[in-house]
């Protein structure tokens, strides 16, 4: 463990980044175990964030109260951290009328605006360039805010990667772009379609090609990312502009949920490194750096937590996703004629 | 009151109050503000006035995440078909995220850009691209034909809690008209009788609005009482003006500058057909572009567009059509 990171977060930091890494991990799990305990509740695509969970809590731990998060439509992890309810989260991955965006969402689309997370897309790439106008506003109303912008590697080869981190470094906003190189774009490994990968360079050197700072960390160190991000964060809170990190991991599951249609029923299969490259030893050399169980042992190992804590924290996790469960399956299906509101405001 | 403006004047005058009356509107886009001496910049300043990149993607997109969170941003996009390259944020993002958040984000944005150009700009910068655009619940589409009207739709526009997307004809632009002092507003979703008549509803969009006033004139001389609609607002369309107007007159000739099955007529064709088929005494009719693209040489860009003859014939085909009478 990078130690001083460390003794500037402090305990009681450590102990809360660590009890969010263990409830994004509770969460994911459930919405998996959902397609095979109830199957049919959860419609759709799920795209789940374990394996990101170090990456998620380590930038979001530099955040102030009032920044703004734009992920992705890989989007559950997030909001945790932000403190949204995980019952309000699961009822609207089930499409109940109790969820967060009222049935109307979905797993891709959990929009919290309230707790600072205004909204997602399903399209891959399109949502850097709406945080980057997040980022617009924050600026040209001197809010103070920055915006946490997050990605996964297949999109920093859309159009709307290239020109967004154009237009925000010439207006020097307030963003920090975060590359989530979880190595697999949907089910493509990044080796074949990313030119720096290619190259045999980090993903993080796109940043030369609009000449702000770029840099590489171990996606799977909560701490490690704290570090990068803190610093990518204080240069967009002094109107230096955007700053791009490539945090690197691996994705634990399937890209999603297998996609078929009804009445077959779903769930997520092998991780494409096993189901489409038949390649067991590349996945289980990154399960071995699962960055739940590394932190865990660090922390137990620094004696920041004792086994104890540890044992407590994950079941209030549990507890606390299992209510998220049942409250989501006790949660009524919205009305049909609902299905006409919310088109303009 | 009224003075008279030019049609570009009076969309400038609705950007310029909009911006003085509201902080959070802003307006960027290529080549606009290019120096330090340009008027908007000077009045408005450097944050709320900007020159973009030829990125219409993130042009768009910083558009919609700029409104989800508190700003009013108006993009000048300058010609319809340089949305095409950023359809995705047009039609399958800024009119989504309301619904998809279950009413909890808005985003008040205008795309603005002008239509139409048949000046000999060929096949990829003249052409009539709203239909898609009118077909998406959630996005707003106004096509104003007069200068009071432009003003009107603009104010409206950038007033609006959703995008819309705003589409001024480029070969409108010099046109000068009446525009009433003070604040005006023109609401979205109300069509305009813009003549009264009796025997015919023309419904023209755009630039065919005075193609089909000129061609009333002329039936006028022969006795045929022509009823001219301009719907104003593609979507949300005011179906009920029109069926209203067919109820009176009993015929209906459509005019629009697209293609026949990309125009908003054979739309409006399909709502009189449900709605109002009880009213017609005559088949409807159609003057449309031709099924090319546009043409760069004048006598082809001519031969492919609606004109004022073309208007005539067709509304004279249908007055001589005895077949729905029995």
């Amino acid at each position: 463990m990078p130690r001083k990171q460390a003794e500037v977060l402090g305990k009681d930091r450590l102990i809360w980044m660590y009890t969010q890494m263990v409830r994004i991990r509770e969460f994911e799990e459930a919405v998996k175990r959902t397609f095979i305990e109830h199957p049919g509740v959860i419609r759709g695509h799920s795209h789940l964030g374990d394996g990101a969970e170090a990456s998620i809590v380590g930038a979001l731990s530099t955040r102030n109260r009032t920044d703004l998060v734009m992920p992705s439509y890989r989007c559950h992890g997030y909001p945790i951290v932000l403190g949204t309810p995980l019952r309000k989260m699961m009822a609207e991955i089930f499409g109940r009328k109790d969820g967060l965006c009222k049935g109307f969402g979905g797993s891709m689309h959990l929009e919290d605006p309230a707790n600072h997370f205004p909204g997602t897309s399903g399209i891959i790439g399109q949502s850097i360039a709406h945080a980057t106008g997040a980022a617009l506003t924050a600026q040209v109303k001197k809010r103070g805010q920055i915006v946490y912008c997050f990605f996964g590697d297949g999109a920093s080869k859309q159009g709307a990667f290239f020109e967004s981190l154009n237009m925000a470094a010439v207006w020097k906003l307030p963003v920090v772009y975060i590359l989530e190189n979880n190595q697999y774009q949907a089910y493509t490994h990044f080796s074949l379609e990313d030119a720096n990968e290619v190259a045999g360079d980090p993903l993080s050197q796109k940043a030369a090609a609009f000449s702000i700072p770029g840099t590489t960390v171990d996606g799977t160190d909560p701490l490690a990312v704290n570090k990068v991000v803190s610093k990518a964060a204080e240069r967009a809170r002094a109107g230096k502009g955007p700053s791009l990190i490539e945090s690197k991991f691996y994705r634990l599951s399937a890209h999603g949920n297998v996609i078929t249609v009804p009445p077959l029923p779903t769930q997520f299969p092998e991780h494409e490194a096993v189901a489409v490259y038949g390649d067991k030893a590349e996945f289980a050399k990154w399960k071995a750096k699962d960055p739940v169980v590394r932190f865990r042992s660090r922390l137990l190992k620094d004696r920041v937590l004792s086994e104890a804590a540890v044992k407590r924290i994950e079941a209030a996790a549990r507890a606390e996703v299992q209510d998220a469960v049942k409250f989501g399956l006790a949660s009524p299906l919205p009305l049909p004629e609902e299905a006409t509101n919310y088109v303009y405001a | 009151m009224a003075r008279e403006m030019m049609y570009a004047d009076a969309i400038a005058a609705a950007i310029v109050e909009e911006m003085q009356r509201d902080p959070n509107v802003v307006l960027y886009g290529q080549n606009l503000a290019m120096t330090e001496r340009d008027p908007m910049l000077k009045k408005f300043g450097k944050d709320r006035v900007r020159i973009a990149p030829i990125s219409e993607t993130a042009e768009i997109g910083i558009g919609i995440g700029a409104a989800m969170t508190g700003l009013r941003p108006i993009v000048e996009l300058w010609m319809s078909e340089f949305m095409l390259v950023a359809f995705d944020q047009v039609i399958n993002e800024a009119p989504r995220f309301r619904y998809m958040s279950g009413g909890q984000v808005k985003v008040p944005l205008v795309l603005k850009a002008g239509f139409g150009f048949c000046a000999g700009w060929a096949g990829q910068h003249s052409n009539c691209v709203y239909h898609t655009m009118m077909g998406i619940p959630g996005l707003k589409v106004v096509v104003p034909s007069t200068p009071a009207d432009a003003k009107g739709l603009m104010t409206a526009a950038i007033r609006d809690d959703n995008p819309v997307v705003y589409l001024h004809h480029y070969m409108l632009t010099l046109d000068k008209g009446e525009v009433p002092d003070g604040e005006h507003v023109v609401p979205i979703g109300v069509a305009d009788v813009k003549r009264t008549g009796s025997d015919i509803t023309i419904v023209a969009t755009g630039w065919m609005v005075e193609k089909s006033l000129a061609a009333a004139d002329r039936l006028a001389k022969e006795g045929i009482s022509a009823e001219v609609v301009d719907p104003r607002t593609l979507a949300p369309l005011d179906v009920k003006t029109i069926i209203e107007s067919v109820k009176k007159t009993g015929r209906l000739v459509l005019v629009d500058q697209a293609p026949r099955h990309s125009s908003a007529a054979a739309v409006i064709a399909g709502e009189v057909a449900e709605h109002g088929f009880e009213y017609l005494r005559a088949p409807v009719k159609m003057v449309t572009a031709l099924d090319t693209p546009v043409p760069y040489s004048e006598p082809l860009e001519n031969y492919i567009l609606p004109n004022e003859d073309k208007i005539v014939a067709a509304v004279k085909a249908v007055m001589a059509n005895q077949a729905v009478a029995a």
